[in-house]
């Protein structure tokens, strides 16, 4: 009941009710999309296709869609190694991505980052970024960058539970208020750290968010899986730095569904698939939404059937593109490490760079 | 004409670039108010105020990192170090993030950071305060490393790195910063040094000695004490750029001597020196008539006691006893 008058609450507000039904769908078909395209990354991993880790960003999709639909020309996003959902939702190409994943030259990084690390800065999107806490500093740089230049905007910069114990992140806590500087770290909060949960690895009061109190930065959290709730948040707190140009730390709690990466062998271990299996049963951001489309009659049951078929087909072209992608030549592994060498300038035809033989 | 001290140079050098690209700022611990705790900042902030020259709190990781995040956006931090030793705190941003996130975004993004500090031992603060990384930082493709040795070089090296859009790491060194023998006298107009060229600062016939950083003043002291005393005309090379390397000045000088003793500051293994010694035999080899021999740091964490940290590190006369032992 309390959920109920809680969403209807944040469905009223000004920068929900103004949404169209075609923002509406919209919405669920990015989240679809996300999920479509993880969970063709699984199956391909799972075949043999790529290498390294892969984290799925399965049932945290209303996160990445409801903060990305907010953001305009002079904002930033920025997150960690569960990246496929943010790089989608700025608009990436599931080409480019699955591209990526495969180790081909045609991905969005030319097959040089891997899952860990999408990036488009055409679209304002810096990473991917696969050290924990360590794009954090990253974003407070955005943010001072936007204020150096004198930009209305502000940097939404991504991060999980396990990484509000980093020295980084408490570095960039402390700056972001010293220097009210237009950053919003948004928690991503799925209750694990891997396989530590936060009742293990953290010391806290209530929440994670509220550590802001010691530096004086305002804070919320809210339920990640519905968007307007994400939306009502977030805006709020980009109205704070784009208007007063100051700090905000949101916590949304949020479920992944899959392991902490495809490698986590301990991921029925560490907790029930049962709370899993209630959560999505229950709380899952897609059918929330889906459901809440039905009742205000934006979509029917055909509808959702055909953007669901048209993500689904274009996951599964996204793996054909992507297999019959060249890998990049082997001569290339020396480009893009130097932009004045990339670029022949004078200072990149001076000395010797590389030292193999 | 009054010669230019090395921290001097540094000085003009940041204020000339503050005033040619207003996307310059120069960030770190007790920079502006402090004037820099070597002074090598004194004046700008309160020529250029607090925009262009900010103090931070003691957080190198932190400041570090929000630099490389605004450089991503076109501003051009250059960042002080107090000691590079602290680089240690901050090696997530100055070598994951720094060095690494141009290639992995494919080329999309670039870093045109500067960070600066003193890389040197020799002063008597102990090991933690001591360390010479350059060649920890050389190691890494992505980053670009210069030591000057000279104010001349001080000079045109941190105009270059400033202006590069690559990051670059200045090694500079407490004891040169008032040294009379590392002053120079420079023109009123503006000039660089290129990345990535070596000099010749003595020519000689008989040994190279190759050095960066302080060790170039210690192996031309060396190279003046063989000629007046052994009658052993020795070349001096200055690598001043580490990575990139200016490997032809290198071979060049080594045909020309055919012997080769290096003189370096960092710990043997892995050292600056490890890698012209490879380069020298890889490439020269016909051309030495003995092997190559290094004077490098006593390896060992760097010593407190000040009589010994002398020793441990290059100086004169282990450079003048090496040299002889060429034979």
């Amino acid at each position: 009941m309390l959920e109920q008058i809680e969403s209807h609450k944040y469905s009223e507000l000004e920068v929900n009710k103004s949404l169209s039904d075609e923002d509406k769908i919209e919405f669920l078909r990015q989240m679809v999309r996300i999920r479509r395209f993880e969970e063709a990354s699984l199956k391909y991993y799972n075949l043999g296709k790529m290498g390294g880790f892969l984290h799925l960003y399965i049932g945290q999709e209303s996160i990445a869609v409801g903060t990305a639909s907010l953001c305009g020309d002079n904002d930033h996003m920025i997150t960690a190694y569960r990246d496929h959902g943010h790089a989608l939702a700025v608009g990436m190409s599931m080409n480019e991505c699955m591209a990526e994943l495969y180790g081909k030259k045609t991905g969005c990084s030319k097959g040089k980052g891997g899952s860990m690390h999408f990036f488009a800065p055409d679209k304002n999107f810096w990473g991917g970024h696969g050290i924990v806490a360590g794009q954090t500093p990253l974003g407070l740089g955005l943010a001072y960058g936007l204020k150096y230049n004198g930009e209305k905007g502000a940097a939404l910069c991504f991060l999980g539970d396990g990484a509000v114990n980093q020295g980084s992140f408490h570095e960039s806590l402390n700056l972001a208020q010293l220097w009210e500087l237009p950053v919003i770290y948004i928690i991503e909060n799925n209750g694990y750290s891997m396989g530590t949960s936060q009742q293990r690895s953290s010391a806290f009061n209530n929440c994670l968010a509220g550590r802001g109190d010691a530096y004086g930065i305002e804070w919320d959290v809210g339920k990640g899986n519905d968007i307007y709730e994400v939306r009502a948040k977030t805006k709020e707190a980009m109205d704070r730095a784009h208007n007063d140009s100051q700090p905000t730390i949101l916590e949304f709690d949020t479920c992944r569904y899959q392991g902490h990466s495809v490698a986590d062998a301990n991921a029925k271990k560490y907790r029930s698939p049962e709370d899993i299996d209630y959560y999505k049963e229950n709380y899952d951001p897609i059918s929330v939404w889906k459901k809440r489309l039905f009742k205000e009659s934006v979509i029917d049951e055909n509808g959702y059937k055909e953007l669901d078929d048209a993500a689904k087909s274009e996951a599964k072209e996204s793996a054909t593109f992507a297999e019959e992608s060249d890998f990049p030549d082997l001569s290339e592994i020396t480009d893009d490490v130097y932009y004045e060498v990339d670029n022949q300038t004078e200072s990149g035809k001076q000395g010797k760079y590389f030292f193999h033989d | 004409m009054a010669l230019t001290l090395y921290r001097q140079a540094l000085n003009r050098a940041l204020d000339e670039e503050l005033a040619n690209d207003e996307q310059v700022v120069i960030i770190g611990e007790e920079v502006a108010e402090y004037n820099g705790a070597y002074k090598v900042t004194d004046g700008l902030w309160k020529k250029w105020g607090d925009k262009r020259v900010v103090d931070t709190p003691i957080s190198e990781a932190g400041f570090i990192g929000m630099g490389i995040g605004a450089s991503m956006l076109g501003v051009r931090p250059v960042m002080e170090l107090m000691f590079f030793s602290f680089a240690y705190v901050a090696l997530d941003q100055m070598i994951n993030n720094a060095a690494c996130i141009r290639y992995m975004s494919g080329g999309s993004i670039n870093c045109p950071i500067v960070v600066r500090g003193p890389s040197n031992g020799g002063t008597s603060v102990g090991a933690t305060h001591s360390h010479t990384p350059e060649n920890l930082f050389a190691n890494v493709p992505g980053l670009k490393v210069v030591a000057p040795a000279t104010a001349h070089d001080a000079y045109g090296l941190m105009k270059s790195a400033i202006r590069d859009n690559d990051p670059v790491y200045v090694m500079e060194n407490t004891l040169l910063y008032g040294d009379s023998a590392a002053a120079s006298d420079l023109s009123d107009e503006e000039f660089t040094v290129p990345i990535g060229s070596a000099e010749v600062k003595k020519e000689g016939t008989d040994v190279s000695l190759i050095a960066h950083g302080r060790s170039v003043i210690v192996a031309l002291e060396a190279a003046k004490q063989l000629g007046e005393e052994k009658g052993i005309n020795a070349e001096v090379v200055d690598l001043r750029s580490i990575r990139p390397l200016d490997e032809e000045t290198i071979l060049k000088s080594v045909e020309k001597t055919n012997r080769a003793v290096l003189i370096d500051e960092n710990k043997p293994f892995c050292g600056v020196s490890s890698q012209i010694a490879a380069t020298i035999q890889e490439k020269a080899f016909d051309s030495l008539d003995a092997p190559v021999l290094r004077v490098t740091s006593i390896d060992a964490p760097a010593i407190y006691s000040p009589p010994l940290e002398k020793e441990q590190i290059p100086n004169v006369s282990r450079v003048v006893d090496m040299v002889q032992k060429l034979g």
